[in-house]
Formats: structure tokens, sequence, C-alpha cells
């Protein structure tokens, strides 16, 4: 087992424990140990994009900081990639590493700023696990598949924090395409959705504009379903919660409307390496173990 | 005599008028050498009601200190300044009517998203509290971390002085110590004991022969009192 430091993030530790426990499993399936930072912060949620604004830096680095030391420390096998699942948080994390490798200057006035702290060297490279994979192979990822999810179509969203900004996203923005060949390793049936990186609606799903959101669902799922999915996959918190638990509200808009199982892409990593115990199905608002157990991919 | 005692004097700046103060007092008992007399900023002087939060500044030093002015030493060249209070707003819950799967503490307290972790109030804690990283586990609703990171919190409320996010840290932390003690920790099976005890009646004769005694007779009773012991293990949490 190879030691990663792991950032987890609030939502993967109260509104989306199945991520957390999916994510485990299924790093584990890969011979990779998670170990979790110990005191870690907020990433910063939404990084300010403003050029002066240093402040809202603060929180990401700190967090650096924090990795810098388990390799010191000798908790991590000398890996300074830090392993992130929340989109948004991998996101940030990896916008403020990059902006004070880039702006040594700035660098300098964080690490005088945080006088608690030891100096972050920046060194640290924020990986989403995504990346891992793709980095490791996806082959590799195959062979180690015990029940290919066969039969089972599903289709990828990425939202926007997987893709952008340019530097940040982990693919082409336009024509993305790991998170397909990842369903392909599984042994999934990739259906493609044009709206798969759509924005959700992301915050006005807590401001007084839920209807902005679930209109959003009502496409973006509607966009798969034409194509024939059965799923959705992602790895965003807060598309998940708009894409999943927002599918009541857009019933009620759109009665024609049919719910559809969005899941977080461990869910179905861990399925497909027989860890269905860990894949957290019960955490779903619509949940997808009918579905499975009626393609036979899920017993009971 | 008095050469002695004039080798041991200090000056400090009581809100910047200069005083000579013997060396080795607190800042609380500096300031009433001083002629200062507390009204308010003084409690129990020693170190455990957090009425005396004080701030002040060293000798050619750029650090804005926080203290408890009952248990730091007054220095040479300090520029000290006594909080009288500080002001907080503690938002009104009735904790028998709250959903603790929610996250309470963002629901009311909703400033604790606000926290840049800057750490200036973990830097101002005289407890020498983890402040700041018990807000970032208020942030994602974790009652228990928060409720142990924050024992020993005297309520100070230096911390909420010196942050840029606006947390009233303190209100919030005991919000979540009330919401895991009411609903998530172990239920004290002596406590629950003795309440049946008190409401079968088994102390209103003791309760009644106290109530009679004069003054001498309660005093000799209180000196000579057996100190309860609980049997081992029977203490209240996890």
């Amino acid at each position: 087992m190879k030691k990663f430091p792991y950032y987890p993030g609030c939502t993967l530790k109260q509104a989306a424990k199945h991520f957390e426990t999916s994510a485990i499993a299924s790093a584990e399936a890969m011979d990779i140990e998670l170990v979790e930072i110990q005191k870690w912060n907020c990433c910063g949620a939404v990084a300010s994009l403003t050029a002066d604004d240093m402040m809202h830096h603060v929180a990401p680095i700190r967090n650096l900081v924090r990795v810098q030391e388990m390799n010191e420390k000798g908790m991590v096998d000398n890996e300074y990639r830090l392993v992130v699942f929340c989109s948004m948080c991998f996101n940030v994390l990896k916008r403020s590493a990059k902006r004070v490798k880039e702006d040594a200057d700035m660098l300098k006035t964080i690490n005088d700023f945080m006088d608690t702290e030891e100096d972050y060297e920046g060194n640290v490279e924020v990986k989403h696990f995504l990346e891992i994979l793709d980095e490791i192979g996806f082959d590799s990822l195959t062979r180690r598949v015990k029940k290919p999810l066969k039969g089972l179509k599903i289709s990828a969203y990425y939202g926007c924090t997987l893709l952008r900004p340019r530097g940040i996203g982990i693919d082409d923005p336009e024509a993305p395409s790991i998170m397909e060949r990842f369903i392909e390793a599984l042994g999934g049936e990739v259906v493609d959705n044009p709206y798969k990186s759509l924005c959700c609606g992301s915050y006005h799903t807590v401001g007084g504009n839920k209807e902005l959101v679930a209109e959003r669902a009502y496409k973006i799922i509607n966009g798969a379903r034409d194509n024939g999915a059965d799923m959705m996959i992602t790895s965003c918190p807060l598309c998940a919660f708009n894409l999943d638990d927002r599918q009541e509200l857009t019933k009620k808009i759109h009665p024609d409307f049919q719910h559809m199982p969005v899941l977080y892409f461990t869910q179905i990593m861990a399925m497909a390496m027989g860890m269905e115990d860990r894949a957290g199905l019960d955490g779903n608002h619509i949940d997808a173990r009918p579905l499975l157990r009626e393609r036979k991919l899920l017993e009971g | 005599m008095a050469k002695k005692n004039e080798e041991k004097m200090i000056t400090v700046y009581i809100m910047g008028k200069a005083y000579r103060v013997p060396f080795g007092l607190t800042i609380m008992k500096a300031m009433e050498y001083s002629g200062y007399r507390f009204i308010r900023g003084s409690g129990c002087r020693a170190g455990f009601c957090g009425a005396c939060a004080t701030v002040y500044r060293k000798k050619g030093e750029y650090k804005f200190r926080t203290a408890l002015a009952c248990q730091t030493t007054a220095e040479d060249g300090m520029y000290l300044a006594q909080l009288p209070f500080v002001p907080a707003n503690r938002n009104e819950y009735d904790i028998n009517k709250i959903n603790p799967e929610k996250n309470i503490l963002s629901e009311y307290y909703p400033e604790i998203n606000r926290c840049v972790s800057c750490n200036t109030c973990t830097k101002s804690c005289p407890q020498d509290l983890d402040v700041m990283y018990y807000i970032q586990a208020a942030i994602r609703g974790d009652y228990k971390e928060v409720s142990a990171m924050s024992f020993d919190c005297i309520q100070c409320g230096l911390c909420t002085a010196r942050c840029p996010a606006e947390i009233t840290h303190y209100h919030v932390a005991q919000l979540a110590r009330r919401v895991y003690g009411k609903y998530y920790s172990k239920t004290p099976e002596h406590l629950l004991r003795r309440i049946e005890e008190i409401e079968e009646g088994k102390f209103d004769k003791e309760i009644e022969r106290l109530k009679s005694m004069n003054r001498k007779e309660l005093e000799k009773t209180y000196v000579e009192r057996d100190l309860q012991k609980l049997p081992r293990g029977e203490v209240n949490g996890e």
C-alpha cells in the first residue's frame, strides 16, 4: 500500500459521507492508503478570483503546510501529491497552490502572516483522484475489476470545477474524456450527454433560486436520459446535491420528469471492485439499488 | 530598605500614562497598585472565570498580545488596557426544540462560514485552545470534536474580540457542547439515580434538618461534612 496524503473536505465528512466511504474503498482497491491530513481546515470553498485578495488563500495554503509536515514526519511515502475527491476542494486547493508557486512575493507574504506555521515551500501538487487513476493507467484499473458494470449505461457529469479554469482543470474543458475512460475501464457502457459540463446552478441552491437549479437538473438529466442513460456519475458534492436531491423539486415543476440515480464516481468504482458494502449506496437521494438489482449487479 | 524596593520597580503604561509599580505583580495588580479599581473586567482572580481579558503590547514588539490580567506578570515597558466586556451576540435557541441532525451551529451562527483560517483566535486564546480548529469542526457540524476541543474555554471573549470574520467562537462552542451533551453523550446513570432518590424524598428529612439550623450549627456541619466520592469510573462522559 502506498501512502498518499488525503484531504477530505467538509462535505465528505458531513452530507456526502457515502462519497468518503466509497473513496477510501476505491483507493484501497488500487493499493493506495489515504492518510487523512491531521487537523485540516476548510479548503476555502470558493476562493476569490480577485488578483489582490490574498487573505482567502491562507486557508488552502495552511492545508498544504500540513502535507509538507506529513512528509517531514514520514507519515506518507515522500508523497507531495495531495489526493482530493471533491471537485470544489480540488479546484480551490490547486488554484492556491499554483498561485503561490507562480508568485513568490505572495507566498512570502502569506508565510510571514502565518507566523504559527513553518514556511510553505511550494512543493505540493494537488491531484484529483481521477488523475491518480489516469497516471496508474485505466488498463490497470480494468485488471483489478472484480464485477464489471456490464450492461449499465452510465453518463458522466463533469460540472465546472473539474474542468475550469485552464491550468487547473484535469481535462479538455470542451471535450473531456477522463470520466468516460473511467466508466469504460469499469466495464460500464458510456452514454454521452451534451450537457455534461453545463453548470448545475451551483450555489443558487442555497439561495432563493432553487427553481433555477431544478430546471438545470431537468435539462442535464434529460440530456443523459435522451441518450439512453440509466444513471449519472459526478465527483462534485454540490453538483451531486443539485442533480440528486433537487430532483424532488424538478418533479414538482415537471410532472413528466423521471427520476435518475446520480452517484459519486467512487461509488460505482467500489461496486466494480466487489466492495458494494462500502459503496455507500444508502446515501443517495434517488436510490440506485433497485436499478442495480434489476441489472444483476447487486444481490438481494 | 526603600532603595532596595526601588530597584525592583518597573514602568508600565496604563492607557498611555506611565506608572511605577513593583516588579512581580500581575497585570491586574499592577493596575490596582496604580490606582485603578475594577468594577468590571475582574472576577475570580484565579484564572478560572474569564472576566479579566486584557490586551497589551510589550516594549519594542509589534505583536498585539492578549491574556488574562490575573494570570500574567507585568513587565517593564508594557502598554496595558483592561477590557471591561466583550460584546457578543448569543442567538436564542431552545435546546429541546432543535434538530441535531442538521448543522445547528451553522444555522444559529452562520458567520462561522466566514472563517478564513487566519488562526488569530488560536493565537489570542489564554487557555491555549485550538480555537480555529474547533470552528473548522463547527463548520462541518462535528459537535463531538467541538465539545472536546473547546471544553476548557472560560469564555473570556478574546477570540471574539480579535476575529476578522466577527465570529463569536465561545457561543458557538457552548451551543455545540449543549447539543452534544443533550443528544449524543452517554447518559450519566448516577445522576438519574440521584434524581430518582430526590423525587422519592430520600433527602427531605436532611433538608428540613439543615433548614432548622442556626448559623453556628450550619457552619459546624459544613466544616465537618463528608466529601462525597463517586465510585471509580462513574463519571459522566465516555
